[in-house]
């Protein structure tokens, strides 16, 4: 197991990183909150072709960059510390890893290149209203329908699904129950029958959408009936995806609530001068340090197809919620009355944590998910 | 001898060589010891003049492997004997270095600290021993504490205070005091777990020679940082020489023997950190490994002991990289405490009301008790964790350093604890 960077990652992290300084100021980030997309799509597909972004961890052979998690953690990461609005988790984390899972060889062939090249953005719906993450809760169906099929129910918590041109969806055979029956669709975001509503969301960052299938046309990603084991593939690649957004945030409030007390005097004093201050930054350290210890590892676990990988993803996401969530909060608090308010980019990240802690499950369940794996 | 550079290469068969010539296990240890100091196979990074040979220190990992391959025991390297070495190789005169070194190496001298005051724990340089010039003599009286192999020590490293006219830092002497002199008693400090570690040393008017000043009067600190440097350091070390082979013969007794004593004192360590290495064992067998809040303490544990391991794994792929060290380097200390304290809280909810006993009424035949009774150790020993998070700040996050109110006055001025010294 590599515990380092290689020269060529550092690199593309500094590249990456100067891209997002240089694109996705807060005041950029605060603009494109305010739409109704969340992000525009020529200066996305713009920067996406630059550096290659939803391309990096798809194998050359679909038009690719042919990386791996470490690779796409780095970007993730970085995202998480610019907070670029763009529809990259749901395109490159969600969407390209449950085709990659689920499709068979002629479906990457057909699907990938155009995710790949940034022309086609794309998400994944599974949970519905309940935001339950388990695979029995799904309900939605899929009914054969000569060659195509037909989805009817309700999907929500779909990030990016208002603007996505393709929805990879998780469905059902009527009747059927658990982890049994479960398939991928693919449809199209302008399908006949399928209703998109931009939910109004407390992360203004990351948009999520509620969708309903009105016997809406699919086309069938992979083998009828077979889907659990992608899905969950797909769920534990998301999760350290996840993490490695997080830990970026968490780095970013860190750095930014320890300029300010630095910059900030009171009693005659800069406030960095008290111990209590900084005694917190000092713990702030060790929370962001361990969580990105946890994230790295689990994002070099993926890559080398490590069997524990189940403990490890639940592993990164409990360890990265708790300590981006405590960052937060301890960030907000060093800003004292500025970090309350509006003007202050405090609660841009403070909400980014809030929204990734919940997002696929919260610690408290994903610590249990991983003792069911190691303990039982 | 050769005045080529060494390499990895010639250094593995100078060394083999000389093994096969020389090794030989019927010997006694010091006996043995004597040879190594001789050829300067024992400390090869030590100067040629001083029984080493002047090699790059980056090869001492090849003449282990080399010895490891015979099976051939190696200087005594346990144990605080080797921050005096230290401390005397880079500040002491040379006759310091013929009085002592060799003697270190063979094993037949050992050491202690002489650093810690019941009034000065984290504030070291504070110390209040005092070290008077009478005649021709230093003349050392107060107390120190936490002196870890006292009760055996031969020799002590002792920072004591020379100057009461100057500020904190600059009064202060180092020096080498004999151990077993009239004036400088030792008395076991028992610790809240029952084992007795450390001790208290107590002088009354005891002597040093003048020459046994280690620099002048004012460099004490500098020296004693040194000391310090090198303990931190040596961490890592302790435990590797601490492992004694299971090989048969005199040679191998001795040295046996000789761990045995240096790592008496650390028989509880283990427990200290709070063995996270039970948790799941103890679980299974308490059935607690059901209970969904037990569950979430667990997996807290755990999340935090293996990121810890990874993080320190990061910091030392760094290292081998020669990038300079990341903040990830400096938290090790910290977290292994936390560490310890959550283990301390989940193997007390695994226990139940058996956590009310302890010894052989305890489970695991007290074992799980001295956990819980030890922990406390790993948040204040090698420097607390507010000492920790200072450091961090300061170091690491560049912090603005915590206001002196007590450096830059005669020390004779500054408030200090009240401790009686005998």
């Amino acid at each position: 197991m590599r515990f380092s960077f290689s020269a060529e990652q550092e690199e593309f992290r500094a590249t990456v990183r100067r891209a997002l300084e240089a694109r996705s100021p807060t005041k950029e980030v605060r603009r494109l909150m305010a739409t109704e997309a969340g992000f525009e799509r020529d200066g996305w597909q713009k920067l996406n072709q630059e550096l290659g972004l939803t391309a990096l961890h798809i194998p050359e052979a679909y038009g690719g960059g042919g990386f791996g998690y470490s690779e796409l953690g780095i970007v993730l990461e970085e995202m998480g510390r610019g907070l670029l609005c763009a529809p990259y988790f749901s395109t490159a984390a969600l969407a390209t890893t449950a085709i990659l899972n689920a499709g068979t060889e002629d479906q990457k062939k057909a699907l990938l290149p155009g995710l790949a090249d940034g022309t086609v953005t794309a998400t994944l719906a599974f949970a519905e209203e309940s935001g339950s993450n388990d695979p029995a809760s799904i309900a939605l169906t899929a009914s054969p329908s000569g060659a195509t099929w037909r989805l009817d129910g309700t999907k929500s918590f779909v990030l990016d699904g208002h603007t996505a041109d393709l929805v990879v969806v998780v469905a059902r055979r009527p009747g059927s129950s658990g982890e049994d029956g479960i398939s991928f669709f693919t449809v199209d975001g302008n399908a006949p029958g399928l209703g998109r509503r931009k939910l109004k969301t407390m992360d203004e960052t990351r948009k999520l959408a509620h969708l309903t299938f009105k016997s809406v046309e699919a086309r069938l990603l992979g083998k009828e009936g077979a889907g659990a084991a992608a899905l969950a593939k797909t769920m534990q690649q998301a999760l350290i995806c996840l993490a490695s957004e997080m830990v970026g945030s968490a780095e970013r409030l860190r750095e930014d609530a320890l300029e300010y007390v630095k910059m900030r005097m009171q009693f005659g004093r800069s406030i960095a001068s008290f111990q209590t201050t900084k005694n917190k930054a000092a713990d702030m350290l060790v929370d962001v340090e361990l969580a990105k210890s946890a994230a790295y590892y689990a994002a070099a676990a993926l890559d080398e197809g490590d069997a524990d990988i189940a403990a490890l993803a639940s592993l990164a996401k409990a360890s990265a919620a708790e300590a981006c969530v405590q960052t937060a909060v301890h960030a907000v608090q060093m800003h004292g009355g500025i970090g309350f308010t509006w003007d202050n980019d405090t609660h841009l990240w403070f909400k980014r944590a809030k929204s990734s802690e919940i997002l696929f499950g919260d610690a408290n369940e994903h610590r249990e998910k991983m003792m069911q794996a190691w303990a039982n | 001898m050769s005045t080529t550079e060494p390499t990895e290469e010639s250094v593995r068969s100078e060394v083999g060589a000389w093994l096969k010539a020389n090794w030989n296990p019927d010997l006694g240890l010091v006996e043995w010891r004597e040879k190594l100091c001789e050829s300067g196979w024992g400390a090869p990074h030590w100067p040629k003049q001083w029984y080493g040979r002047d090699l790059p220190v980056k090869f001492n990992a090849i003449v282990d492997e080399e010895f490891a391959k015979v099976g051939a025991v190696g200087v005594a390297k346990a144990g605080i004997r080797t921050l005096a070495a230290a401390t005397i190789l880079a500040h002491g005169t040379d006759l310091h270095k013929e009085k002592f070194l060799k003697r270190i190496l063979t094993g037949e001298d050992t050491w202690c600290q002489l650093f810690s005051e019941p009034g000065s724990g984290s504030d070291m340089a504070g110390a209040v021993t005092r070290a008077d010039k009478r005649g021709n003599k230093w003349v050392i009286n107060g107390q120190k504490v936490w002196t870890t192999s006292a009760h055996k020590a031969h020799w002590g490293l002792l920072l004591a205070r020379a100057n009461w006219d100057v500020a904190k830092h600059k009064g202060l002497a180092y020096f080498v005091l004999d151990m077993k002199q009239p004036g400088v008693q030792v008395h076991p400090l028992k610790q809240m777990n029952g084992h007795a570690s450390f001790n208290q040393v107590f002088f009354t008017d005891a002597q040093v020679e003048p020459e046994m000043m280690i620099c002048d009067v004012g460099d004490g600190w500098t020296v004693a940082t040194t000391t310090l440097m090198h303990e931190r350091r040596g961490a890592d070390g302790l435990r590797s020489w601490a492992t004694p082979s299971g090989a048969k013969g005199r040679i191998y007794d001795e040295e046996r023997a000789e761990i045995a004593t240096v790592m008496e004192p650390y028989k509880w360590y283990p427990q200290r950190a709070g063995r996270v290495d039970l948790v799941m064992q103890r679980a299974r067998e308490t059935g607690k490994i059901n209970d969904p809040v037990i569950r979430q303490e667990i997996a807290k544990l755990l999340i935090m002991s293996k990121s810890a391991e990874w993080t320190a794994r990061r910091a030392r792929a760094a290292q081998n990289q020669g990038k300079p060290q990341g903040p990830e380097g400096s938290l090790g200390k910290l977290v292994a405490s936390h560490v310890a304290r959550q283990a301390a809280r989940v193997h007390t909810y695994l226990t139940g009301a058996d956590a009310l006993l302890s010894g052989e009424d305890s489970p695991m035949n007290g074992v799980i008790a001295e956990i819980l009774i030890s922990v406390p150790a790993s948040s204040i020993a090698g420097g607390t964790d507010e000492i920790q998070r200072n450091i961090i700040s300061e170091r690491v996050l560049k912090m603005p350093r915590e206001m002196s109110v007590d450096t830059n006055k005669p020390f004779k001025d500054v408030p200090r604890n009240i401790v009686s010294s005998s």
